[in-house]
């Protein structure tokens, strides 16, 4: 697994980027569940989510446990760093 | 369009202790206005979404001290 | 069930070594109106609403805890460096000397937090203008930080999160709206 560098950084932020807009048309969607023109965007930026964390989890190990990520060997998961240390 | 602050005087005592506030301020960021949100409102790309802490400008209400310094020592906009 | 993510919403920076400011940020933490409370309030409302608004409260309530977490990242980047006198200096003595380094769900004039601070009362209305309180308490929570501190990275955090509360308030009021409607919902926009 890499070392956090500025790469890193980028490659999470990416992702950040992309759940955030997840998150607000989930919370959208919650008080507006016709709007199919969200719902498409929303099933967009699903897909674009999945294939950004399988990228980075390649690279720098699960970003998930309990099953919502494959484990390489050694077991990655309760490596540093952690979210609040980085 | 809405403002997000609004301002109001406050009455002055001449026995008041401290140096005056003359005006004040308050928030009234956009939820106030929106009513139910409408479809299809314009969106910021994803990278200023995050950055603004919302998908739509509609939503978006800056926020500054209106106050000079971090003490709020002085108030702005006099 | 929850699953544990291994990033943060917002990438949280702190640049100014201000263990001051660390203190006022618990209120955030574990204060009367902080993302604790937030999140426990919502979470444990969703039982007792009609449908149409559990996934609302099930979904802010989560996110809630992102922004625990968010919190909980500044507290532990401004202390973890701190000597005992510096906590001291800072007016963490007092916390320091029950609980060294270690975060505590407490207000910021170290209050522990209580369940008190939320309430559950079964009237799905009464509920929900409740949450929208709480929303912009936060909302305000956030503004007094903001002019506190001068660390321009600690304020983009706390903009985003006093953004969010905003938002949440909008959704909460559109939940009232959709528990106002007569029928199923026919809304031509």
């Amino acid at each position: 697994m890499k070392k956090t560098g500025d790469n890193y950084y980028d490659l999470l932020l990416e992702i950040q980027q992309v759940d955030f807009v997840i998150i607000e048309l989930n919370l959208y969607l919650n008080t507006h569940p016709n709007d199919q023109a969200a719902i498409a965007q929303y099933n967009e930026c699903v897909q674009r989510s999945i294939q950004l964390k399988r990228n980075f989890e390649a690279l720098y190990g699960p970003l998930t446990s309990f099953g919502y990520s494959f484990s390489p060997t050694p077991w990655q998961w309760g490596k540093a760093p952690w979210p609040w240390q980085v | 369009m809405h403002t997000f602050r609004k301002k109001y005087r406050v009455y002055v005592s001449p026995y008041d202790p401290c140096p005056p506030m003359t005006k004040k301020t308050y928030e009234t960021p956009p939820q106030l206005y929106l009513g139910f949100q409408p479809y299809g409102l314009p969106q910021y790309p994803p990278s200023e979404a995050l950055r603004q802490g919302t998908l739509w400008p509609a939503l978006y209400a800056p926020y500054q001290s209106p106050y000079k310094d971090k003490y709020g020592k002085r108030e702005a906009d006099e | 069930m929850w699953i544990y993510e291994k990033k943060l919403q917002y990438p949280v920076r702190v640049s100014k070594c201000d263990v001051r400011m660390a203190k006022f940020l618990i209120e955030q933490y574990g204060g009367a109106d902080g993302e604790l409370a937030a999140a426990l309030r919502y979470l444990n409302q969703r039982y007792t609403v009609p449908d149409k608004v559990i996934g609302l409260l099930n979904d802010i309530g989560t996110e809630e805890l992102a922004h625990l977490e968010m919190i909980a990242t500044m507290v532990y980047k401004l202390t973890k460096d701190a000597t005992a006198e510096e906590m001291e200096r800072c007016g963490l003595g007092a916390h320091y000397a029950n609980h060294d380094k270690a975060l505590f769900y407490g207000n910021a004039a170290g209050v522990p937090w209580t369940a008190t601070y939320i309430q559950a009362k079964g009237d799905p209305i009464a509920d929900l203008y409740e949450d929208i309180a709480a929303e912009e308490k936060a909302r305000a929570t956030y503004q007094w930080l903001i002019n506190m501190t001068d660390d321009t990275d600690l304020k983009d955090s706390l903009s985003f999160l006093r953004e969010r509360e905003i938002v949440h308030s909008q959704r909460f009021r559109e939940a009232v709206e959709i528990l106002k409607e007569e029928r199923e919902r026919k809304k031509v926009f």
